[in-house]
């Protein structure tokens, strides 16, 4: 089981609610991944009132735990202010924390980050913090009061799959006690699988399951594929190495070949 | 067999004149004081199965590509056949590709031949996608179109009414208020869409061109006398305040990439609507306390609302023929 502050599921990738073709396809990506957790956005308009009442209604008949989220935030702010009108809808404590630097490559805040996670754990939140995979600043968040930390391992929406398998792997290291969920920019799920070979412990995935040819398809793919890449960690892959190496022993053999 | 359709949307109407043409004695009525108040006067009127089978469902395409003629009957001349054009700017052009893997119905044009087909665009995208096939009208002039064709038969419109103390005198109900039973029809939801008018002599467009992004797409359709409409969000709220500035940015940032002269134009108009959609994003025709409903036209009312019409006058043909078997 995966415990990420007070609560502990089952399954290891989370998956986001925003571009389905329609509700419908979400609901059965869902159900097809066997997701317990969906990231919600919330904007302004959505808040206000009723207004997004019906939207959020689906979300919940989902039966799923709500991870709302502050995407597309820009400032500290409007993050924090973005949470609280998450926690009044959803009624949870859980905010994935996104802070936007750049309008363009949608880049995280990382100092805008911190100091939102300060804010919002001191307000009794449990933050999810997007972020790089930048050891300081996750350190910084640590000591802000995140007990969870979602680095990328591309920018958001590129679907690259990680760009930086080194940096992945220490951020690992450095953080052996913390549940890591890799979140954004993969694309694929032999992606999924290869960070769960490096020990993460969850994966976060929006585009590359909404955007599909089939969500639903492909919401399954990644959890068989997130599932094999966590039981390949556990049972502790190859390294590897320079030289071939023969499965069998050769001494002996009559004849080499 | 008296038939009250409640809602001169695009739905109400289309449904009125179907049923017209076969010989059903209607009557219209609407809250406001004319038609196309709600969400079909801010559509976008594109006639573009093809294209929106990129992110809709089959039954888009199969229910939408005769759409056009349908059009083309009820308002001789307002069907524009000129196809749509589909571009992204350099750093999304994988989104070219991954839009034609999705869709059917095109072909590719390169540089030069975007050029021949809308020459203020030349130079400005290195390819594109061509839906040939697809139209496009002006919402506001193809209903007030089928409106004039409706009173030239006598057709009895009663406006700033909401039609519900005559329903006893009509045999059956239509009702196409479409947004307006959200909250009362089960499952029925908002999502708003905003868009906005430009007015620019500075280019010429003669068919709807669809900016792709993976966050903000949109699109620009040519309403002639230099204006357009830039279209248009989706956002998941029945909030029918103005546009917000965020949107107005994004929409705007999206024209001025299509074509810098957008950045020169006239901002002459902006609107938000509530586009009212069932979970699976497909519009029904549905039996409800007694009444037929047509709702869940989403962003395809232009589109879909022919077949929908067809499908209510396919009922109730049937209940004409055997009364005793109306459902109830």
């Amino acid at each position: 089981m995966l415990k990420l502050y007070d609560k502990e599921v089952r399954s290891r990738l989370l998956l986001g609610t925003a571009r389905y073709p329609s509700p419908a396809i979400l609901a059965e990506a869902v159900r097809r991944a066997k997701a317990e957790i969906v990231t919600v956005s919330l904007r302004r308009e959505t808040a206000g009132g009723k207004a997004g009442g019906a939207f959020f209604e689906l979300i919940h008949a989902l039966g799923v735990h709500v991870l709302p989220n502050t995407a597309g935030c820009h400032s500290v702010q409007e993050a924090v202010l973005t949470a609280k009108m998450a926690r009044e809808v959803f009624r949870t404590d859980w905010i994935k924390l996104e802070v936007i630097g750049h309008h363009d490559t949608l880049q995280p805040d990382v100092f805008g980050l911190v100091e939102a996670a300060r804010i919002l754990t001191g307000e009794g939140f449990q933050v999810f913090p997007y972020t790089t995979d930048d050891l300081v600043v996750a350190e910084k968040l640590i000591e802000a009061g995140c007990r969870v930390l979602m680095p990328w391992c591309a920018p958001i929406g590129s679907a690259m799959g990680p760009v930086n398998p080194m940096a992945l792997r220490t951020f690992r290291a450095h953080f052996p006690d913390v549940p890591l969920i890799v979140d954004a920019g993969i694309g694929r799920p032999s992606h999924a699988a290869g960070v769960m070979e490096l020990g993460y412990d969850a994966v976060l995935l929006n585009t590359a399951v909404a955007g599909a040819g089939d969500p639903a398809a492909m919401a399954e793919a990644f959890a068989l594929a997130i599932d094999a890449g966590r039981l390949a960690h556990a049972a502790v892959p190859l390294e590897p190495r320079d030289m071939a190496v023969p499965s069998t022993p050769v001494i002996g053999k009559a004849v080499f070949s | 067999m008296r038939v009250l359709v409640k809602g001169a949307g695009v739905a109400g109407l289309t449904v009125a004149w179907q049923l017209y043409r076969h010989g059903f004695d209607v009557t219209i009525t609407e809250r406001a004081e004319k038609v196309g108040l709600g969400a079909s006067g801010f559509a976008g009127g594109m006639l573009a199965p093809w294209c929106e089978r990129e992110s809709a469902e089959e039954p888009v395409l199969m229910l939408g590509r005769s759409a056009a003629d349908w059009w083309e009957a009820a308002v001789p001349g307002h069907v524009s056949r000129r196809g749509t054009l589909v571009v992204a700017a350099g750093r999304d052009a994988g989104e070219l590709d991954r839009f034609a893997r999705r869709t059917s119905g095109w072909e590719w044009l390169d540089a030069a031949a975007i050029a021949e087909l809308e020459p203020d665009l030349a130079g400005r995208f290195p390819k594109a996608l061509f839906f040939r096939q697809e139209a496009h009208l002006d919402p506001q002039r193809a209903l007030s179109a089928l409106t004039a064709g409706l009173e030239e038969a006598r057709m009895r419109f009663l406006f700033g009414a909401d039609g519900t103390q005559d329903a006893a005198r009509y045999d059956r109900v239509v009702d196409c208020t479409g947004a307006a039973r959200i909250g009362v029809l089960p499952d029925l939801r908002g999502v708003r869409g905003e868009m906005l008018y430009v007015e620019t002599p500075e280019i010429n467009l003669s068919r709807p061109v669809r900016l792709l992004h993976p966050r903000h797409p949109i699109y620009v359709v040519p309403r002639g006398r230099n204006r357009f409409m830039v279209g248009a969000t989706m956002i998941e709220s029945a909030d029918g305040g103005g546009i917000t500035a965020r949107s107005l940015m994004e929409l705007l940032n999206a024209a001025y990439t299509l074509h810098p002269a957008f950045g020169e134009a006239r901002l002459t108009e902006t609107g938000a609507g509530i586009r009212p959609a069932y979970p699976d994003n497909l519009p029904r025709v549905s039996e409800h306390d007694g009444t037929l409903h047509v709702n869940g036209l989403y962003r395809h009312g232009f589109l879909l609302a022919p077949a929908m019409a067809a499908e209510v006058a396919r009922r109730l043909l049937a209940e004409q023929a055997r009364p005793e078997r109306r459902a109830s």
